[in-house]
């Protein structure tokens, strides 16, 4: 297989994750990838660690974001470095950026600046919350930006304070866009041979990740999403749409008929509630609370076997471990070790997409600190 | 003009994963044919949230399929297939999320269709992977989010699972398979030769996972901690998390305990000196953190912290996020018409390029509405 990004050359002057995400998929997708970094410090991501956890001088989260990529130093502020740098730019296919707006007007690495040196050059931008406008000072944080987006209510119980997604989904989702528009951008450009320039903010991709349920607030007069009381996984999804606990664990219930539910389950409580639809919408609560209560007599494994060859969609509810240790994950082929020169090794997961019928590995890890300043002097 | 111009997508995909993939193509520009079967057509017309109907449609649909045309075709009749096989031949992408051998009996499946289009990009997503033990399950979210071990990340230790509000695994399949499509189309464009691209919800919501797997598997195996309180990520440190003020709420992201601790005036965070405190008695410093951030307003935290460059925010619902010119200066709305004439108000495309959002006036399609003009135009 030829990956298909093979021959495109990226430089990333962005840090943490948005951008360097971004970054992550080119270069799995065959691009060449360099992160541009302050000498000394680098990427600050280098430093900020999950779990205080550190492996040959860099974070975990570094290691896992920026595998697969080298590593050039340049000061943007000399101007012995920055001359090194447009030299670079002048070669490249595409740069990124996640500067606050203004910084890489005052370096003069803005895009009026960059084209001139590059025509053709696909320049790609990612910001917290859009360019213009009250917040466009703020940090671009992911917690931030969901917290702003109103997506902190769509999660955990009606009673519960607003309960964030318990991870980067505004970086990662910033980051897709962001290479959705780098891909298109490039598409034009091999007809028209016209670069382009292609924005995305977290604000921006946290409201379009939002999108079914903003269509749905824009059309039913405004009504604010509300939570299950009890067991909710989705505000806008009727019963039984959740988690469930069981005597021993846990088990997860799609959507499904309340009737074939009662049936299958032996629980006659719920008949009244399964002549028609509208009573799963109206009367979620009350059905939640007594299959909740229901399904707490019998083990996980008995209810899966009562419901899942019957073609209810239901699953188990796995930990890590649990899900490691599956022949399931095992097909998958998921994870892969990465190493660098000096013998340092760390497992990671792939990309998660295919092609041509094969997985995507790269065994090359995250760069150290200016492992690629030979490219400076004019070496490709 | 928008970037993916000229590019012809047929679409065989239901519900969310695949069909939010199309969707971006289309915003980006591309021509998006979703075929229907006569009578229902994609099941996600009656997939209701609340029990909002638009225009005989779930909004849901209006949501997804905005800006795509629909051609209802019967996949097991004779005429039908002839008519799709003349209509493939002249696609530069088809994509599908059947269930894992149903493309291959219907007989459109890669391996036929690039027979006679040898250079299509074929994308499909599958629930769990071509291959392994769960193949055959349903690709539903709620399911993938249990089974991958996503739901132990967010709320807090004592709330057991708690999956994610919205359709995480659905959307981020989708953006892999976008990426995938896209990188292939580039691949054609310098090669000639086209691609087959494969997601599946499992691996996407894996990767999705990335960094905190990376932990787990240098860790020794631990599975994620969350705190007892204000949990926003499993893996980092005091004070990552949402707040409880005076009149509200407040999201606090990474940063320096001591600093905080002078500015908000509450001695008793002053004793953790060490930053490596700051992750190991993460829930002693919290409960002090939320009982001092209690007695004062939000926009009393909000004057004290901003101006000293604290990462924090106010946590909206999106009444207030909407009344809030940060909203509306990125105008991110718009009102596309059915063919019926019929309006609704849904989100636009997250990227902007070239500056400029690129926007739709087509609303979704009625089923079939389609059928008569793209067989005149394809001559099929």
């Amino acid at each position: 297989m030829i990956l298909p990004l093979n021959g495109l050359f990226v430089l990333e002057f962005c840090q943490y994750l948005a951008g360097p995400y971004a970054g992550l998929r080119l270069a799995d997708l065959g691009a060449r990838v360099v992160k541009i970094e302050r000498p000394g410090l680098g990427d600050g991501c280098r430093q900020l660690a999950i779990k205080g956890l550190f492996t040959d001088g860099d974070s975990l989260t570094f290691h896992a974001i920026n595998r697969n990529k080298q590593s050039v130093t340049a000061n943007l502020k000399d101007p012995a470095d920055l001359e090194r740098i447009r030299r670079l730019i002048a070669k490249a296919d595409v740069m990124t950026h996640s500067f606050r707006p203004g910084v890489m007007e005052t370096i003069g690495l803005d895009y009026g600046a960059v084209r001139e040196l590059n025509p053709g050059i696909i320049y790609a931008t990612v910001t917290g919350y859009g360019k213009k406008g009250p917040w466009s000072g703020r940090p671009g944080q992911d917690l931030l930006a969901q917290s702003l987006s109103g997506l902190a209510w769509l999660s955990g119980d009606a009673g519960q304070p607003p309960v964030p997604f318990g991870l980067a989904i505004a970086d990662i989702l910033a980051g897709e866009h962001l290479v959705q528009g780098i891909l298109a951008a490039l598409l034009q450009r091999g007809k028209t041979g016209q670069g382009a320039t292609v924005e995305v903010s977290l604000l921006e991709s946290i409201l379009d990740f939002q999108f079914e349920v903003l269509t749905t607030y824009f059309n039913d007069g405004g009504q604010p999403p509300r939570r299950a009381d009890c067991r909710n996984a989705h505000a806008y999804l009727a019963a039984p749409y959740g988690i469930y606990a069981t005597r021993d664990g846990w088990i997860a219930l799609a959507m499904g008929k309340i009737a074939s539910l009662a049936e299958w389950t032996g629980c006659p409580t719920l008949l009244p509630y399964a002549s028609d639809n509208e009573e799963t919408f109206t009367h979620r609560d009350e059905i939640k609370g007594i299959l909740q209560e229901h399904l707490l007599t019998q083990d996980t494994a008995h209810w899966l076997q009562c419901l899942e060859p019957r073609g209810y969609w239901c699953s188990d509810v796995l930990r890590y471990a649990q899900l490691m240790n599956h022949d399931a994950y095992k097909a998958l082929g998921m994870d892969q070790l990465v190493h660098r020169r000096n013998g340092m090794s760390i497992r990671t997961l792939r990309c998660p997409i295919r092609i041509d019928g094969q997985r995507i590995y790269s065994t090359i890890a995250a760069p150290e600190l200016g492992n690629a300043n030979e490219l400076l002097d004019g070496g490709l | 003009m928008k970037p993916l111009e000229g590019y012809l997508i047929v679409d065989f995909s239901q519900f969310l994963s695949a069909p939010s993939a199309s969707l971006r193509l289309a915003d980006l520009g591309a021509r998006v044919i979703k075929v229907e079967r006569p009578g229902c057509g994609d099941i996600c017309r009656e997939l209701y949230v609340s029990n909002v109907v638009l225009d005989g449609d779930s909004t849901v649909f209006h949501a997804i399929n905005r800006n795509k045309e629909s051609l209802a075709a019967d996949l097991k009749q004779p005429a039908d297939r002839e008519l799709l096989r003349g209509l493939l031949a002249q696609a530069d992408v088809v994509l599908h999320n059947f269930r894992p051998g149903v493309m291959e009996r219907l007989g459109f499946d890669y391996e036929e269709v690039r027979k006679f289009n040898p250079s299509v990009v074929y994308g499909v997503v599958s629930g769990y992977g071509p291959d392994g033990p769960w193949r055959d399950k349903p690709g539903q979210d709620l399911l993938v989010q249990a089974l991958s071990g996503l739901t132990w990340l967010s709320g807090n230790s004592g709330d057991g699972p708690v999956p994610m509000g919205l359709a995480v695994a659905d959307i981020l399949t989708g953006q892999q398979l976008a990426q995938g499509i896209q990188a292939c189309l580039i691949r054609r464009s310098l090669t000639g030769q086209g691609g087959l691209v494969e997601v599946s919800m499992l691996e996407a919501i894996l990767a999705f996972q990335f960094e905190v797997l990376t932990c787990y598997f240098q860790d020794g195996n631990e599975e994620p901690h969350r705190t007892r309180y204000n949990n926003a990520h499993a893996y980092l440190g005091a004070p990552y998390g949402i707040y409880a003020t005076a009149n509200s709420y407040l999201a606090m992201a990474m940063g320096s305990v001591l600093k905080l601790a002078v500015l908000i005036d509450c001695a008793p965070l002053l004793e953790f000196k060490d930053p490596a405190s700051w992750f190991d008695c993460r829930e002693e410093i919290k409960s002090i953190l939320a009982r001092h951030l209690k007695t004062r307003t939000t926009a009393e935290w909000m004057n004290i912290l901003e101006p000293a460059d604290i990462w924090c925010a106010e946590v909206l619902d999106w009444q207030s996020l909407f009344a809030h010119e940060g909203y509306k200066v990125l105008e991110m709305e718009q009102t596309v018409r059915r063919g019926s004439g019929f309006e609704y108000r849904t989100t636009a495309c997250p990227i902007r390029i070239n500056g400029e959002r690129p926007r739709a006036t087509c609303g979704s399609p009625s089923l079939g509405e389609h059928t008569h003009s793209i067989r005149t135009e394809f001559l099929l």
